[in-house]
């Protein structure tokens, strides 16, 4: 056990560059999953159908698969990924300030598979809105951007809060596959390191990775049951 | 598989002749090569898996020339030929042997638990890996080179990433990953690692990286398979003695498979077994290392 504190500045190192990827990855399957999923229930046929068929490829296509596209096939297309090197975010993210494409390869594949699931999250939520309030408010003579933004969303928010919570759990998890294709150090990736190179026992290191993943899921999981728990009796 | 039953037999059987008085009962051709047909000191290793006839070998199953598990479902190499020398000289059938893979990360775990007799699998011998597994051979002394395109002139040796703007693949948490880094300016920026070495070699085609670095054999094995696709950038570097791994406190054990290697270097065995695999590649043998009885 005196791995984890004898060499508690590699863990700390790969935790936080796990914490980065996941932020990062979150906000953009977040966003990009509430675009899918406006498209999935949008009025308009053709709209629909994209957003169907993005959910269908994405939902059923391995992790692995998808970063292998990712960190394989846009190179060989010749992108880098450069549109993501966000100036903001060179600032605050240390590691994507520095020219490191397997980073955002990683995170490409990441919010594109989490994103069809947000998708259906949101999508369960906004079923879960008995059909008559939406009739009503284009009974009412409201828009479809209205009706979603002023009635629907707004109530489909609660039902899909914990669901949403467990596909962001699900991505935390996930994410220890970046580590296999090409970002360096981050938490998973130190387990290798430090059993392989340095020859340290497997299992204390393991622990020590597991302690990592569940301090970043645990109080995600804790916080979704309170709003679950506040929901409920806001609901009586 | 009849061909080399026989030749084990033959071999405990000769051995037998010229080490032991009690000469050999299963003229018979039988099975038991080698049970009782050569006696260890009791209580020791070698007694213990020559009564049980049986052995379970480490060796890695992706290194082409070394160990690589093929079509055929056995791992197939020079690592796997220097394994069978040994278990020949425990008197145990080599069709007897039970390989077992042991990649990188779970080869001291493998040897501390037992999971496994010993360890065969391009095991390079350092001080960090003594405080856990004690080391018999080297068997082989492989070098760390670097892998580029052919038509790449820009990089010559580890000092051409001092510049900063080379990348360089190699492998998670392997030793040539370690050594690679001292020679670059920003590890962040210019190592990228994967799991395999055949990713590194994708990244190489895409120009995601401009090298590829580990031991030279390993190298050597990509370069055999693209006829004129990749070089090496001039010369090894580092000096990787390969050696066997054993449990740290089994001093009988390690002498008794120092002996063996040492037997091997001069009969030919050893030699043979290269030219059979890694040697197919076209890469160095050299004279036999020094065994380093530490």
């Amino acid at each position: 056990m005196s791995v984890i504190i004898d060499r508690f500045d590699v863990f700390a190192g790969g935790f936080w560059l796990t914490l980065q990827i996941c932020v990062l990855a979150a906000i953009g399957a977040l966003v990009l999953g509430a675009v899918v999923a406006v498209l999935r229930i949008s009025p308009v046929p053709p709209l629909r159908a994209v957003g169907t068929a993005y959910v269908t490829v994405f939902r059923n296509m391995p992790l692995t698969v998808v970063m292998f596209f990712a960190a394989f096939a846009l190179p060989a297309l010749g992108s880098n990924a450069d549109f993501l090197r966000i100036p903001v975010l060179d600032s605050v993210f240390t590691r994507l300030g520095t020219d490191l494409p397997y980073f955002r390869f990683a995170l490409i594949a990441l919010v594109l598979y989490t994103a069809a699931f947000v998708c259906e999250a949101l999508r369960s939520g906004v079923n879960a809105v008995p059909a008559g309030q939406a009739e009503a408010a284009r009974s009412l003579g409201m828009t479809f951007t209205q009706n979603l933004w002023h009635v629907v969303l707004p109530q489909s928010w609660k039902a899909s809060v914990v669901p949403l919570g467990s596909v962001i759990i699900a991505m935390i998890k996930n994410s220890a596959l970046v580590g296999f294709f090409g970002v360096v150090g981050d938490l998973s990736q130190t387990a290798d390191q430090l059993t392989s190179a340095e020859g340290l026992a497997f299992v204390p290191v393991a622990i020590g990775v597991s302690i990592g993943y569940l301090i970043m899921t645990v109080p995600l999981g804790a916080l979704l049951d309170r709003i679950e728990r506040r929901q409920a009796v806001a609901a009586r | 598989m009849r061909l080399q039953r026989f030749a084990a037999v033959a071999t405990a059987t000769a051995l037998a002749f010229g080490l032991t008085a009690c000469g050999s009962k299963d003229s018979d051709g039988g099975s038991d090569a080698g049970a009782g047909s050569k006696s260890f000191a009791a209580g020791s290793t070698m007694e213990r898996l020559n009564k049980a006839q049986s052995i379970k070998v480490g060796t890695k199953v992706d290194q082409p020339g070394f160990g690589l598990k093929g079509l055929s479902g056995k791992p197939e190499g020079f690592d796997v030929e220097v394994a069978k020398i040994i278990v020949k000289e425990l008197g145990i059938p080599t069709d007897k042997i039970e390989f077992v893979e042991t990649p990188s990360k779970v080869r001291e775990d493998a040897i501390v638990n037992g999971t496994v007799d010993f360890v065969v699998a391009t095991y390079t011998i350092n001080d960090e890996r003594k405080k856990r597994v004690a080391f018999a051979g080297p068997y082989y002394e492989a070098g760390q080179n670097i892998l580029v395109k052919a038509d790449d002139a820009g990089i010559t040796g580890p000092d051409s990433f001092k510049d900063g703007t080379k990348k360089v693949c190699s492998v998670t948490g392997s030793t040539p990953a370690e050594n690679i880094k001292k020679s670059v300016k920003d590890v962040a920026t210019q190592v990228v690692l994967f799991d395999t070495y055949d990713k590194c070699i994708t990244a190489l085609d895409g120009g995601q990286v401009n090298a590829v670095t580990t031991d030279n054999v390993i190298l050597l094995g990509y370069i055999a398979k693209n006829q004129g696709k990749y070089k090496l950038a001039g010369d090894n570097f580092t000096k990787e003695p390969y050696g066997i791994g054993v449990k740290l406190e089994d001093k009988d054990f390690r002498t008794f498979i120092n002996d063996t290697l040492e037997k091997s270097f001069q009969d030919g065995s050893w030699k043979k077994a290269w030219d059979d695999t890694a040697g197919k590649f076209g890469a160095e043998l050299g004279a036999a290392p020094a065994i380093d009885r530490y």
